[in-house]
């Protein structure tokens, strides 16, 4: 059987795909909370910090149930084999995204059980282990995960289950492999960036600026050096490739490395990205000139790099899940796709996007026009 | 081959109705409250009084604390598909993923965008501007309920789909029956509105609260005609809305009516329980009654059911015995199979397909084929398959019975609140009467419990189908080992529970601080 996937199943890997860039992008929120200890010393920086952040809170975690369920729509077999099969990850993850969306609304509200530190502590294991997590979860797409898929079991009234895991720590075996850690690590050190850099843009305060500028340039270093570690790693292993011929999964050497070489586009996209992100990086501080632009910069040249990379985890013959136990279990674009018919009615719908793209730019203008001062936050009525 | 753990689908049952029980207990006020919301701010934007915009922020503030735990309680619903239930997310997801997806691009991010603009836009946007955003908060938050009750309808009543022996999965083929299924229509016109009237006694509670402290009572009064017109069109609605589901619940899943109604032995003229004990010994094919105490309304439930007195109403025993005539879903009369030849007819489908892949694999179309022939004659039983027994069909009928009989109890009661309310408002006689304030504050707790009872009615009298007929539960779940789910379920509970007495206490704040303290 030939290996061809059509064009909707390549649109609609590339609306995942994006998603996950935005969804990176947007975990300059998670960045946020972390440095929120580091950057605001008083109460009144902390909460202006909050304040800021919590503006934005809900865009993050919006994509993030997005991305969740057109991946469900699109690439269901993906959704049940990771989500059931690397259990503890996701359970990690989403409990770290409960505590995060009461606590912006609970924290300064009297009566709220917990006490103020508490939430301010949960937003903080929020951004500490939601960015490592999802980092290391992404990264099992370019590593692969313990699975095995077999669609015949459906036939047995005993124990009808497709996918299952091969080992009982369920996805919590990714820490093991130093390439899922390095990415983890990557998008830890790439989220506080993006939220200092979106501090430094969104308030307006001298100390406040000054130490988030400081945290930039700290953060800058150990993501640097993860994320081309992760990259030069994931370029020098074996990729999973598909015969296009019968469809067969089989190790190719330099697999990912290959595809860009394939797929010029992306590694144009790859590498403007990476140029946006230094740009945004120094001109934020290294430069004479004081610049708050940092995060526009940063976050674009995020959003293409991912996208370049998760591009080309699915395009090119690859497959975009590997099984490291069984090679043909492998997912791929064609294999674990919605029916055509599925994935037309969902792509009239995506025609939308572009609506929904300007109504949220139209919203982050509109509250975003004047700067987050100490004098708004006393006069604000609403504050978090 | 190794044979599931049973204890790993209750877990993995108690812990998805456990996240979506504690998700209806903060979204229902959401979608009624950001409606009220938004009609009390257009007052002020047409009148240009401080007061209106008062009100308004102040009804906001406590919308923001219940949104929060909303939202949050939202994503792990749908992550908890993927991750406790796996098969079901291959075997339907084709169909289902899509209202989620459309879900998150349509509605969830009008509703997120917009929200902070409610919020923090008062000095920031024009005051048309803001009234837009909190009117698109407020669709936004019901076209988010709009998709995922398509969805949980499809399950109810799966259509517009085919079974795709190729992929081992249904597959959607028509979109607007999914989209347009009249269940998916009455089940959304049902719900969101039971969120109106939820959001309705909130409002007229917490008023009544202030007029018993003899605190806001413009604030309270005006509140209160407001929530009582908005909460009887509501409630009236609902009625309307119930009975066409008890209709659609009889024709499509009949022992969710016979569970609903404690209905063992089927006959015409079947009465309405007003009523009932039931007999807690009773079970299904013995001779015991089935109600230790029980007044009825005569001929009412086959009224209900089907329009007619003499129509007959099946019984939980009928149903597993079969024989009775019954109009299926093409609309013809036939006679129903019983539930062990439907068992039989679904292990013929179960083993067609594993025959059909094996032929298809080696290439043998014939033998594919004939293989085909018989998965296609025997789907519509293909879910019984995976039972063992014919009671493996009734759902627990004390749960479902008490759930809907409180459910309706409550709806009318409701009615009956809402319109002693305006006339007391009418006439000014609000504060005259501490006794009717004190009753319309106690009711607050009540109309959740009514939201509560009614998904566990649509849900538990639905097992043990994921998907009617066509996937149980047991076939649905994910293959983690049990302590795992336990753990979890623990870790929920522990923290759903924190977040609940969490965001009581704030509520109680700052109904207290009141308006002037609303920051």
């Amino acid at each position: 059987m030939e290996y061809t996937p059509t064009l909707l199943q390549e649109y609609w890997w590339f609306i995942v795909s994006l998603l996950g860039s935005l969804l990176v992008f947007l975990l300059f929120v998670q960045g946020g909370q972390m440095l929120l200890f580091r950057i605001g010393k008083t109460a009144e920086e902390k909460t202006m910090i909050i304040n800021s952040l919590g503006r934005k809170w809900e865009f993050t975690f919006t994509t993030l149930v997005t991305f969740g369920g057109a991946f469900f729509a699109s690439f269901p077999l993906f959704y049940s084999t990771s989500f059931g099969g690397a259990y503890w990850v996701w359970m990690a993850i989403l409990f770290l995204f409960i505590v995060q969306a009461v606590s912006y609304e609970y924290r300064k509200k009297p009566g709220n059980l917990l006490g103020s530190k508490t939430y301010e502590v949960f937003l903080f294991l929020n951004g500490f282990g939601g960015t490592f997590l999802l980092g290391t979860a992404v990264a099992t797409l370019f590593t692969g995960g313990n699975f095995y898929v077999n669609k015949m079991n459906l036939a047995s009234a005993g124990n009808p289950i497709i996918s299952s895991w091969a080992n009982p720590w369920h996805g919590l075996e990714a820490v093991a492999d130093y390439r899922n850690i390095l990415l983890g690590l990557a998008v830890f050190f790439l989220a506080r960036i993006l939220g200092a850099l979106y501090i430094i843009n969104s308030i307006e305060h001298e100390t406040i600026f000054t130490r988030a500028q400081k945290l930039v340039l700290h953060n800058a270093v150990p993501f640097l050096l993860t994320f081309v570690g992760f990259l030069i790693s994931i370029f020098l292993s074996d990729g999973f490739a598909i015969n296009p011929a019968t469809s067969k999964v089989y190790l190719l050497k330099y697999k990912l490395f290959t595809n860009l070489i394939e797929m010029p586009v992306l590694l144009a996209l790859l590498l403007a990205g990476v140029c946006l992100v230094i740009w945004g990086i120094t001109s934020t501080t290294l430069s004479a000139k004081r610049s708050t632009k940092g995060i526009w910069f940063c976050g674009s040249g995020t959003i293409l790099t991912v996208l370049s990379l998760l591009l080309s985890l699915g395009y090119n013959n690859t497959a975009y899940y590997p099984s490291q136990i069984d090679l043909q279990s492998s997912l791929t674009i064609v294999n674990s796709s919605s029916s055509t018919y599925t994935l037309t009615v969902m792509s009239v719908v995506s025609i939308l996007i572009p609506f929904v793209l300007a109504y949220i730019w139209y919203a982050w203008r509109a509250m975003n026009r004047k700067k987050v001062t100490l004098e708004e936050m006393s006069k604000e009525t609403h504050t978090y | 081959m190794e044979q599931m753990d049973l204890s790993l689908v209750d877990w993995s049952r108690a812990q998805f109705a456990l996240t979506a029980m504690y998700h209806w207990i903060f979204v229902p006020l959401t979608l009624g409250l950001a409606f009220l919301i938004a009609i009390m701010e257009t007052f002020y934007v047409k009148t240009g009084d401080e007061f209106w915009k008062k009100t308004t922020k102040f009804w906001m503030t406590l919308f923001g604390i219940n949104f929060a735990i909303g939202v949050a309680t939202g994503i792990i619903l749908e992550f908890e598909f993927g991750t406790n239930w796996s098969n079901y997310s291959w075997f339907v997801g084709d169909i289902f993923g899509a209202p989620l997806a459309i879900e998150g691009i349509m509605a969830f991010f009008m509703e997120s965008t917009f929200i902070a603009i409610m919020f923090f836009g008062w000095n920031k946007v024009s005051k048309k501007a803001h009234l837009a955003a909190s009117w698109l908060t407020a669709i936004g938050a019901n076209l988010s309920a709009l998709w995922i009750l398509v969805a949980n309808a499809w399950m109810q009543y799966p259509t517009g789909m085919r079974f795709n022996p190729d992929t081992a999965r249904n597959e959607m083929e028509n979109f607007w029956d999914v989209l347009f299924s009249p269940v998916a229509i009455n089940k959304f016109l049902h719900t969101v509105t039971s969120g109106y009237v939820t959001a309705a006694v909130f409002v007229l509670g917490v008023s009544s609260w202030y007029l018993l402290k003899k605190r806001e009572t413009l604030l309270a009064k005006r509140s209160i005609v407001i929530a009582s017109v908005f909460g009887l069109l509501s409630s009236l609605f609902l009625v309307m809305t119930g009975d066409s589901s008890a209709k659609q619940v009889a024709e499509k899943q009949p022992m969710k009516l016979a569970a609903m109604e404690g209905l063992y032995d089927g006959t015409t003229n079947a009465g309405l329980v007003a009523l009932g004990v039931l007999n807690p010994q009773k079970e299904a094919g013995d001779k015991r009654p089935a109600f230790l105490f029980k007044v009825e309304i005569p001929s009412a439930l086959s009224i209900l059911s089907f329009g007619s007195s003499s129509a007959y109403v099946p019984g939980i025993n009928d149903i597993l015995k079969g024989g009775y005539m019954y109009t299926n879903t093409d609309g013809k009369s036939e006679i129903a199979k019983p539930t062990a030849a439907r068992i039989s007819d679904g292990k013929k489908a179960i083993a067609a397909f594993g025959s059909y892949q094996t032929a298809a694999k080696a290439g043998n179309r014939t033998e594919a084929s004939q293989h085909l022939g018989v998965l296609n004659d025997n789907f519509k039983s293909f879910g019984y398959g995976y039972l063992t027994h014919p009671k493996d069909i009734i759902p627990n009928v004390p749960l479902t019975f008490y759930s809907f009989h409180i459910m309706v109890t409550l709806g009318f009661f409701f009615i009956a609140l809402f319109v002693a309310s305006l006339f007391f408002a009418f006439n000014d006689m609000l504060t005259k009467h501490r006794w009717f304030l004190w009753i319309s504050l106690l009711s607050t707790p009540l109309v959740y419990l009514a939201g509560q009872t009614g998904w566990i009615v649509a849900e538990v009298g639905r097992q043990p189908w994921v998907i009617q007929d066509i996937m149980p539960s047991v076939a649905a779940v994910s293959r983690i080992d049990t302590s795992s789910v336990m753990v979890t379920f623990m870790l929920f509970v522990l923290i759903f529970t924190m977040l609940l007495i969490a965001e009581i206490g704030i509520m109680l704040k700052q109904i207290k601080k009141g308006p002037e303290g609303e920051h």
